[in-house]
C-alpha cells in the first residue's frame, strides 16, 4: 500500500538537524544514524551517512537517484554469501 | 492483416481482444481505445476500415507507450535499481524475489528450475 501523499515523506525529525549541522560545519564526516526507516530527502544529497545495520554503520553516499528510497535499503542486515560449492554433507532420510 | 504499433498482426478476433496482443495494452487500455474511437464491441479486426486502423495507430502512437519503448523503460527502471545498490537492486542482481517473498521453498519463477544437491540421497525404504 502506498503512503498517502498529503502526509508527505516520513523522516525522523532529528535527521534534518543533523544534516543541516553537517552541511554548516566541515562536511565530509559520516553522520551516524539509526533511522533506517526515514526517507531520503533531496536536501540529503551529497552527504555521507553511516546507516546502522544492527552491526556496523555502513557508509552511504547519497546521490540524486536515491531520493525517495529509505536509508535501510542501502544497508543490508543479512549476510548470506551462498552455499559452499561441492559441499559433501550428505543428508540421510 | 493489420499492423499496429510495429510487428503486431492480430487478425480475425474482436478489436478489443486483439489490441491486447500489443505489449503494453491490456484489457483496460484496449477498452479505452475502442471507446475513444467509437468502435463497437463486436467489430472484428478484418471488418475495420483502413481509416479506422489509421486512427487506432495514431491514437496509440500519441497516447500510449508500447512495445520497444515500454520494454526499454522497464529495463531501465530495473537497471537503475541495480546500479543504485539498494536492497531491491541486490535482489534483481541475484535473481531472487524482490518483494519480500519467502525463498526457503518456492520462488521457482525467479530462481529457475530446481538444481539437485550433489550427494543428497533419496529416501529409500
Amino acid at each position: 500500500m502506498t503512503r498517502s501523499g498529503w502526509k508527505g515523506p516520513f523522516v525522523d525529525g532529528y535527521l534534518l538537524k543533523k544534516a543541516e549541522a553537517a552541511r554548516a560545519s566541515g562536511r565530509n564526516e559520516i553522520i551516524k544514524i539509526w533511522s533506517r526507516r526515514s526517507t531520503i530527502l533531496p536536501q540529503f544529497v551529497g552527504l555521507t551517512f553511516g546507516v546502522y545495520n544492527g552491526h556496523k554503520f555502513l557508509p552511504v553516499l547519497v546521490t540524486e537517484n536515491m531520493v525517495g528510497h529509505k536509508f535501510g535499503e542501502f544497508s543490508p542486515t543479512r549476510t548470506f554469501t551462498g552455499h559452499q560449492a561441492g559441499d559433501k554433507k550428505v543428508k540421510r532420510g | 492483416m493489420a499492423r499496429i504499433a510495429g510487428v503486431n498482426i492480430p487478425t480475425n478476433k474482436r478489436v478489443v481482444i486483439s489490441l491486447r496482443y500489443i505489449y503494453g495494452i491490456g484489457a483496460t487500455q484496449a477498452r479505452t481505445i475502442c471507446q475513444k474511437l467509437a468502435i463497437p464491441d463486436d467489430r472484428r479486426v478484418n471488418q475495420l476500415t483502413d481509416e479506422e486502423i489509421l486512427r487506432i495507430r495514431e491514437l496509440i502512437d500519441r497516447d500510449f507507450k508500447v512495445e520497444g519503448d515500454l520494454r526499454r523503460d522497464v529495463a531501465m527502471n530495473i537497471k537503475r535499481l541495480m546500479d543504485l545498490g539498494c536492497y531491491r537492486g541486490l535482489r534483481h542482481r541475484k535473481g531472487l524475489p524482490v518483494r519480500g517473498q519467502r525463498t526457503h521453498t518456492n520462488a521457482r519463477t525467479r530462481k529457475g528450475k530446481a538444481v539437485a544437491i550433489a550427494g543428497k540421497k533419496k529416501v529409500t525404504k
